[in-house]
């Protein structure tokens, strides 16, 4: 059974996924109960996957053999292959469970919504779309899968129909993430073309680094940037995220991280050491540090609370490309301050997305008791909402990076390594720091405090089951802060390491 | 050696890349982006030809120097969800359409 | 629409059901398969909605499509004692240029089958609510 835990962790969301309209004729609390239920059983498979791979052993599952470890029938792998490495299991972890949170949010969230079958059935795809690209081994099945998450994430952006700014967020980000695609399948024709193979591990052992790889290289890294919402072409962050229902605002930051770890499992697995990858490095550092700097400057000008919340994901995107980047920089000759500036890259995309999650399901409280967005006509609701307003205020002490809470635990590390690379970009990423905390003073003051418009009166807390899920993301904001260290030796330093080890993966395909 | 298949396949991916972004009207990023899968799926095709070679199809087959199977395959996966995204794209376009009035994206009130 | 449209319409219905299903059905021997077959029996369902300008329920589609999906996945379950998608029907065929029977996929066919009834209902329940104004 444990053996098939990879295949099952894809077709079990997808199952789950085709079975929800079913369910719906039964009844809508049956429908709820399966989607919670299908997504606990995945949390559950992805714990029993991690008990096993953390320690450093990669598992390969190829789809359709006489058995599952079956990894190259006549020398070659020709099969679609699914693999599971650290990196791949910490990303499979973060996504499943906040896909979870989000699922149980939804309940109350979306309970006045008619068509809630399909909303579930594309968050259910969602889901399937990310473990799949997380664990596919080969570069095609990562196309496919990104471009199920593309268009589930689209119709879930397009959920309001009635309103006609979400068609239009959902139409600028299907044309954005449709080029991503187009730009992935033209790399993975090239590399195809030159060594035959698909597979990741293959086509990492064959590669010698010609000008058409290198081509393939500037398609692939372009694609996923565009679609994990890096600076030059983040504008479709800010509507998707703004206009999308609020549970889902939380999943795409999510699928925008899944992205990212693609890209780097292009840029260190398939790729790896090499003369180019010293100019990818620093792009990915000069995208990081744009992305930080437009997007904590664009925040300081919203006024729309989830808009907000959008541009602080492109400006902490920024980190982790920062973080990572100074460690692909130094890939050829490892420093210790190289492993540390990953290991921060990492460690904040878990710590990104607690908070950020926390953040836009918080807001999403607010929302959901006041019907509106705008910071402008909010005030007072501290009062009201004393839970939401605690939850709030440790999300956004949290992005701002203030110790105890985890967000700090992983800046530090960022700031510290980055500081020997380059002392310049330390500095900037201080500096927005600060900005971010100035900013979400400003969210926090209008929101929550100040005088209280008359048409408020009735408001009360939220229903306890969404207050449930933010008091868990909160516990682990402040859990992730006190003890980081724990999480760093026992999640983010295997992570890093998968990421290094190319022979490792390599060997463990072929 | 550059055959003429792939020139016309670079071509296509540029000219719906040039028209996706000089364009204005919603139909014709649609178009843009039909334009640049197109170019995408002749582009693997052509990869996989060989000369004087046959459909990959072992049923009675003549012989066996046949075209690439595997290209074949991307570019139906490609096709099938390139079907998806514009239908996708084009009931999006037809819901702004019943929203604003216009499909022209200069002549609405953008956000900045 | 004008009477000959309609005769024309029912003349042709047949022979694109049993087209669609020929191209399904012989999915892993020639070119063509579940999305293909689908997709030429949606035709049909295009066809109606233009002919006789009547709203069709979309119940039905809507089960389709979820019921080829579901088919599809179970298919792969039912591979589990080996592996997820493992062709547990699979027969030994000679490699190589065979004369190819119809029997000769294991659960390519089945699979292809339900592919067909999932884009022949995704297909038509997008040409429906396109087609059709949405109130």
């Amino acid at each position: 059974m444990f053996s098939h835990t990879l295949a099952l962790l894809i077709a079990v969301p997808l199952f789950a996924a085709f079975f929800t309209p079913l369910a719906r004729r039964i009844s809508r609390k049956f429908m709820n109960l399966w989607v919670i239920f299908s997504l606990g059983i995945s949390e559950f498979l992805v714990l029993v996957l991690a008990k096993n791979v953390i320690k450093g052993d990669i598992q390969v599952y190829s789809l359709g053999a006489d058995f599952p470890a079956l990894t190259s029938p006549d020398g070659f792998p020709i099969r679609i292959i699914l693999q599971a490495d650290a990196i791949a299991v910490f990303m499979a972890l973060i996504s499943v469970f906040i896909a979870l949170l989000v699922g149980v949010y939804s309940w109350r969230f979306m309970e006045k919504e008619k068509s809630r079958d399909k909303y579930y059935t594309l968050l259910l795809m969602l889901t399937a779309g990310m473990l799949g690209l997380i664990f596919s081994g080969d570069l095609f099945t990562m196309f496919i899968f990104l471009e199920l998450l593309s268009i589930a994430s689209c119709g879930l952006i397009a959920f309001y129909i009635h309103k006609g700014e979400s068609s239009e967020a959902a139409f600028k980000y299907m044309v954005i993430s449709a080029v991503a695609g187009l730009m992935i399948l033209f790399a993975v024709g090239l590399l195809y073309a030159q060594y035959g193979a698909l597979n990741i591990g293959a086509l990492a052992a064959a590669i010698d680094f010609t000008f058409l790889d290198i081509t393939a290289l500037a398609f692939l890294v372009a694609g996923f940037a565009m679609k994990c919402g890096a600076a030059p072409l983040h504008l479709w962050v800010a509507d998707a995220y703004g206009e999308a229902p609020v549970p889902v605002s939380a999943l795409l930051v999510i699928a925008s991280q899944v992205s990212l770890y693609a890209l780097f499992r292009i840029c260190f697995t398939l790729f790896g050491v090499s003369s180019a990858i010293g100019i990818i490095a620093w792009l990915l550092i000069i995208l990081g540090v744009l992305s930080m700097f437009i997007g904590v400057t664009m925040a300081i000008l919203q006024t729309d609370i989830k808009r907000l919340i959008a541009y602080h994901s492109v400006s902490q995107v920024g980190y982790m490309l920062l973080g990572i980047g100074v460690g692909l920089a130094l890939l050829g000759n490892m420093t210790s301050y190289g492993i540390r500036a990953m290991e921060g890259g990492i460690f904040h995309i878990i710590n990104y997305a607690l908070y950020n999650t926390l953040l836009f399901l918080a807001a999403g409280a607010l929302i959901y008791r006041t019907g509106v967005k705008d910071l402008n006509k909010m005030g007072g609701l501290a009062q009201a909402m004393p839970f939401t307003t605690i939850f709030f205020l440790l999300g956004s002490l949290a992005i701002a990076g203030l110790p105890p809470l985890n967000g700090f635990a992983s800046k530090l590390l960022i700031y510290e390594s980055v500081f020997r690379f380059n002392p310049l970009l330390s500095i900037i990423a201080i500096l927005v720091s600060i900005l971010t905390l100035a900013s979400f003073i400003k969210v926090f003051y209008l929101a929550f405090l100040g005088p209280k418009p008359t048409e408020f009166k009735e408001i009360k807390e939220v229903p306890k089951s969404m207050g449930l899920v933010m008091g868990v993301l909160a516990f682990l904001v402040i859990l992730f802060g006190l003890f980081p260290n724990i999480v760093v030796d026992n999640l983010v330093s295997p992570a890093a390491q998968s990421l290094i080890e190319q022979f490792q993966y390599i060997s463990a395909i072929l | 050696m550059i055959s003429f298949p792939f020139i016309i396949a670079i071509s296509l991916i540029s000219l719906g890349f040039f028209a996706l972004v000089l364009k204005r009207n919603l139909l014709k990023l649609v178009m843009a982006v039909h334009i640049m899968g197109s170019g995408v799926n002749l582009f693997l095709i052509s990869l996989g030809y060989r000369e004087a070679g046959i459909a990959p199809i072992f049923t009675n087959a003549p012989g066996l120097n046949m075209v690439l199977p595997t290209v074949q395959a991307l570019t139906l996966t490609n096709i099938v969800i390139n079907i998806a995204i514009i239908a996708l794209m084009l009931s999006l376009a037809i819901l702004i359409y019943q929203h604003y009035g216009s499909l022209d994206t200069r002549k609405r009130k953008l956000k900045e | 629409m004008s009477k000959i449209v309609k005769t024309i319409t029912c003349l042709v219905s047949l022979p694109i059901i049993v087209f669609g299903l020929y191209i399904i059905s012989h999915g892993h021997l020639t070119p063509g398969g579940g999305f293909a077959g689908g997709a030429i029996i949606a035709t049909l369902v295009a066809l109606l909605a233009v002919a006789f300008e009547k709203r069709l329920s979309q119940q039905l589609f809507s089960l389709a499509e979820s019921l080829g999906l579901l088919l599809f996945i179970i298919l792969g379950f039912f591979g589990l004692s080996s592996s997820f998608f493992h062709n547990f029907l699979a027969k030994a065929v000679s490699f190589g240029p065979n004369p190819g029977s119809i029997n000769s996929g294991g659960v390519i066919p089945l699979m292809n089958l339900a592919v067909g009834i999932e884009v022949f209902g995704a297909l038509s329940l997008i040409i429906l609510l396109m087609s059709q104004k949405n109130d």
